[in-house]
């Protein structure tokens, strides 16, 4: 007999998390799976971690909309789950005269989709605002209400409080196939078994399009992965004080340079599509791109001081916007269809997904609503998620306090980002626990610095392996099969025997 | 709460730092401290076990661990303090630190005098930017030798290892030995990067395939590394189209190259070479902040243990001196620069003064192999105050030259001290 839920969400990525977190407050009994090892460990792992004000997506199209409608939601949410964010603003800023009036297109088209706080600035403004622009700026266009986060920390965030207010996360487990009851969705098929449930919410990312397949709808829209790759530069060269997109392109926002929550600078990314949903790997020519794209922007970036690369998927669609007039292919999809009953649809949810999943979350509480769902609230719903203490965020007496009742905090294990033991022990024996290496990582900072775990590795192995109750040897870098260790060295081996 | 106060605080237990400390207290400081990140003395020597050190200082052949217990017994015996498995937070230009760990909390220390013993960490795969998959199985040589010697774990079976650097190569004959297969070493640059006798005791000896201007194109495998594709360079380090191969193995070694650590000497206001990555040093190892040395692989990436030790002693001894106000000021400082053929020289001034009562080591590192004999000399003005001849100059081999008193008046009268280094 299957276990029976009132929801399943099938994927654990910032936009299925968030859907949980905003449904998790009603008296639902909600599932959400996630295929690899870890939530938030594909597209929202890796992008450029911006909430986006809303001027670039077309006037009329649903991303325009959630994107908008996301922004002021930010800061109640960052308070209340307690993730990195910061305002800052951001800027797009052209170069050179033949760039200027983009500007202004860009500028009208944010008035039109109701983005507030925008101005155009001279040069002589953005110089002064950001010394290390390319002097030839010739403009730029600020919108206050861009902002940065952490977009694994606010996945995280949101999961656990989820799971604090009694949703269920199984990871490690794969969506296989819908149950049906005629046109009734009455369940889902995995490789941990079946589970039944009168909703499903399809928030596959990448995969959207084979679960909606799945389900018979839409069999024409087609997720095509576009591959973004990123640099990242170390923050003790210098530290940029704000966001910086160039003039847009036809495909995409163009490589920008912005600084992050962590004070490092990220430049990127490259837009490429592809077939397959996996490949993330970085290029000569894709990183090559990057730095050239930076350096416009920023002419002091040297690839000396790049301390990371990487490279994300976007979940880019084919979905016409239905807005009446409005000529427009890739937009959103967050519906529930009419052709199947019991299923949420979101589907091409590339940027600003991040950006909008507040809205979106949101949104697929007002379809349930809708559709018939009599929501009601839990008495004791708890929306706040209590920050863990981060050692390199604390003062020096804050540290004395925190280590005196648990001196784990008082040994650093991570030297750049001065990560301590007691931090990943607690990401260990937290809600949504960290099982594996890149696990501890997304969620402390560790090894993200210059040293890219040179250090820390074999002790955060050995941490990991001692409070998981596992060999070191089963100790992985992301789960599965990605296993760090092969066997004991002969030493070892003769002395076990 | 009220700070301790030392008269020496050494940051880095490793060959420098101990060395600096042992120094610093039979220079007559009382207080002398060395702080270090891990459970014990000795820094990265107690995982080098291979031997090789000692050869210049004890006149012995002795591995790591050995080498590093003399000097623990030494500092033991002259009863300096140490902090272990304590981590330096902050470092302040007055000398002021820091120090975090499980036993003692968050502490606060002031120093008469310091000395930055960090020695260096190892450049990474996104330092030299290599393209494709990012699974686990691409480790630095150096992570690959604790597992191996101090914890006693195999990091593969099946290794490539990019880069001709020394660890790489100690490690690829280490593996060896424990049944591991290493394929073959990529080296990008036309020479090798370590020294030669590590080539031969390390490669050579095990048949093990070194390919000079030959680089890692791409890593394959989303899990664990399943292969590399190897590609050979032209002279400018460019691809050539055709020479692609792919290598299946599991474990992609680094050694591509070490970079002083100088985070907590840049907090400090210390200045640094941005060909060295080091500190600027006088001949004193003193930084430009007064009362701030700096010893070992911190300044500037040694090849040899033993002249560490010897960098250790000289700023220990200087740092002693300065904590009790007898560190004189020098009467004038001479810039030292690379010339011909050198990449750089330390330290970066001497003071003719302090020449004039001994001699003073001049280290530098060549900047193209000449594979003849050559000379090495340092000239003031038109004046060529020294030289010596060598057999052969290597990128991988430092290059010592001693400066003797008998130079100083000849100094005396300059400004700048060149080195060159040229086919004989």
């Amino acid at each position: 007999m299957p276990e029976n839920y009132d929801v399943i969400i099938i994927g654990g990525g910032v936009v299925g998390c968030m859907t949980a977190r905003f449904l998790s407050r009603y008296q639902l009994k909600i599932l959400l799976i996630e295929k690899e090892e870890d939530i938030g460990s594909g597209t929202s792992a890796a992008n450029t971690a911006l909430i986006h004000p809303g001027y670039d997506p077309l006037t009329g199209s649903l991303k325009a909309a959630l994107n908008v409608a996301a922004v002021p939601m930010w800061q109640q949410l960052a308070s209340e789950l307690n993730f990195a964010y910061e305002n800052c603003g951001d800027y797009v800023v052209a170069i050179g005269e033949e760039e200027l009036p983009k500007l202004d297109a860009l500028y009208q088209r944010g008035i039109r989709n109701g983005v507030p706080g925008m101005r155009l600035l001279s040069a002589d403004e953005m110089r002064v605002r950001e010394p290390l622009i390319n002097p030839l700026v010739s403009g730029a266009l600020f919108a206050e209400t861009g902002a940065m986060c952490d977009p694994f920390g606010v996945t995280l965030a949101a999961a656990e409080n989820a799971v604090m207010n009694g949703v269920t996360i199984l990871r490690g487990t794969a969506f296989e196939g819908f149950i049906r009851d005629g046109a009734r969705i009455i369940g889902i098929r995995t490789n941990r078994g079946d589970f039944s449930c009168r909703w499903a919410v399809n928030a596959a990312g990448l995969y959207s399009d084979m679960v909606m397949h799945q389900a018979g709808v839409r069999p024409e829209f087609r997720i095509t992965p576009r591959k973004g790759e990123y640099l990242i530069i170390d923050r003790a060269e210098f530290q940029l004080k704000s966001v910086y997109f160039p003039v847009p392109t036809a495909v995409s926002k163009g490589i920008l340079a912005t600084a992050t929550v962590h004070g490092n600078t990220v430049l990127g990314p490259t837009a490429l599509d592809q077939e397959d949903k996996t490949d993330k790997t970085n290029t000569p020519e894709g990183l090559a791109e990057v730095l050239a794209g930076g350096k416009k922007l920023v002419p002091a970036v040297d690839v000396r001081h790049v301390i990371a690369i990487f490279a994300g998927l976007r979940a880019a669609g084919n979905a016409p916007c239905e807005t009446p007039g409005v000529s427009y292919n890739q937009d959103f999809i967050v519906e529930i269809p009419r052709s199947v009953q019991g299923l949420v649809n979101l589907g091409g949810i590339e940027s600003p997904g991040l950006s909008s999943s507040p809205a979106i979350a949101k949104r697929v509480v007002d379809l349930l609503k809708d559709a018939g769902e009599t929501l009601k609230e839990k008495k004791d719903w708890d929306p706040i998620h209590p920050a863990r203490p981060q050692f390199r965020h604390l003062t020096h007496d804050q540290r004395r306090q925190v280590i005196a009742k648990d001196d784990r905090y008082g040994r650093v294990v991570c030297r750049c980002e001065n990560v301590t033991e007691g931090e990943i022990i607690a990401e260990i024996h937290s809600p949504v626990p960290a099982c594996s290496y890149d696990g501890i990582k997304r969620r402390t900072w560790l090894g993200t610095g210059r040293c890219q775990g040179g250090f820390d590795l074999p002790r955060v192995t050995h941490i990991l392996a001692r409070e998981l109750g596992i060999s070191e040897l089963e100790v992985s870098k992301k789960g599965a099969v990605s296993r760090f260790l092969l066997r004991p060295t002969k030493e070892i081996e003769a002395a076990n025997e | 709460m009220n700070s301790r106060e030392y008269d020496v605080v050494v940051v880095g237990s490793g060959p420098g730092g101990l060395a600096a400390a042992i120094a610093a207290k039979k220079n007559g400081a009382e207080q002398v401290l060395v702080i270090e990140r891990d459970l014990e003395l000795g820094g990265i020597l107690l995982q080098c076990i291979h031997n090789g050190f000692g050869v210049e200082v004890f006149k012995e052949d002795l591995p790591g661990p050995s080498y590093a217990q003399r000097f623990i017994k030494e500092a033991r015996d002259l009863k300096v303090e140490a902090l272990l498995d304590s981590m330096v937070l902050e470092a302040s230009s007055d000398r002021r630190l820091f120090v975090t760990s499980r036993q003692g909390g968050i502490q606060e220390l002031q120093a008469k005098a310091l000395i930055f013993a960090m020695g260096c960490r190892e450049r990474t795969r996104a330092q030299v930017r290599l393209p494709g998959t990012r699974p686990a199985g691409v480790f630095t040589a150096g992570t690959a030798q604790r597992w191996v010697n101090v914890e006693g774990f195999m990091p593969g079976k099946r290794f490539v290892i990019l880069g001709s650097g020394d660890i790489g190569m100690i490690m690829a004959r280490r593996l060896t030995f424990e049944g591991a297969k290493v394929e073959r070493v990529l080296e990008i640059m036309p020479y090798l990067s370590g020294l030669t006798r590590n080539y031969v005791q390390c490669l050579q000896d095990y048949g093990i395939p070194l390919q000079l201007q030959h680089t890692v194109k791409r890593i394959i495998g989303n899990q664990r590394v399943e292969a590399i594709e190897s590609v050979a360079v032209d002279d400018r380090w460019q691809p050539i189209p055709g020479s692609e191969e792919i290598i299946p193995c599991d474990t992609l070694l680094l050694s591509v190259g070490l970079i002083p650590e100088n985070e907590l000497s840049r907090q400090a206001g210390v200045r640094l070479d941005p060909v060295t990555g080091g500190p600027f040093v006088d001949n004193r190892f003193q930084t430009n902040v007064p009362g701030v040395f700096a010893a070992g692989n911190v300044v500037h990436v040694y090849d040899l243990v033993d002249w560490v030790t010897e960098a250790g002693y000289e700023a220990g001894k200087s740092a002693a001196l300065f904590a009790q106000g007898k560190l004189a000021k020098p009467s004038k400082l001479v810039r030292v620069s690379a010339g011909e053929n050198v990449r750089y020289v330390v330290p970066h001034t001497i003071d003719p003064a302090a020449l004039a009562e001994g001699s003073i080591a001049l280290q530098m590192r060549v900047r193209q192999p000449i594979e003849a004999p050559v000379w090495v000399e340092a000239v003031a003005g038109s004046q060529q105050l020294t030289r010596r001849s060598l057999p052969y100059a290597r990128p991988g081999e430092m290059v010592t030259l001693n400066l003797k008193p008998e130079a100083a008046e000849e100094l005396q009268k300059s400004d700048k001290l060149v080195l060159n280094i040229r086919k004989r």
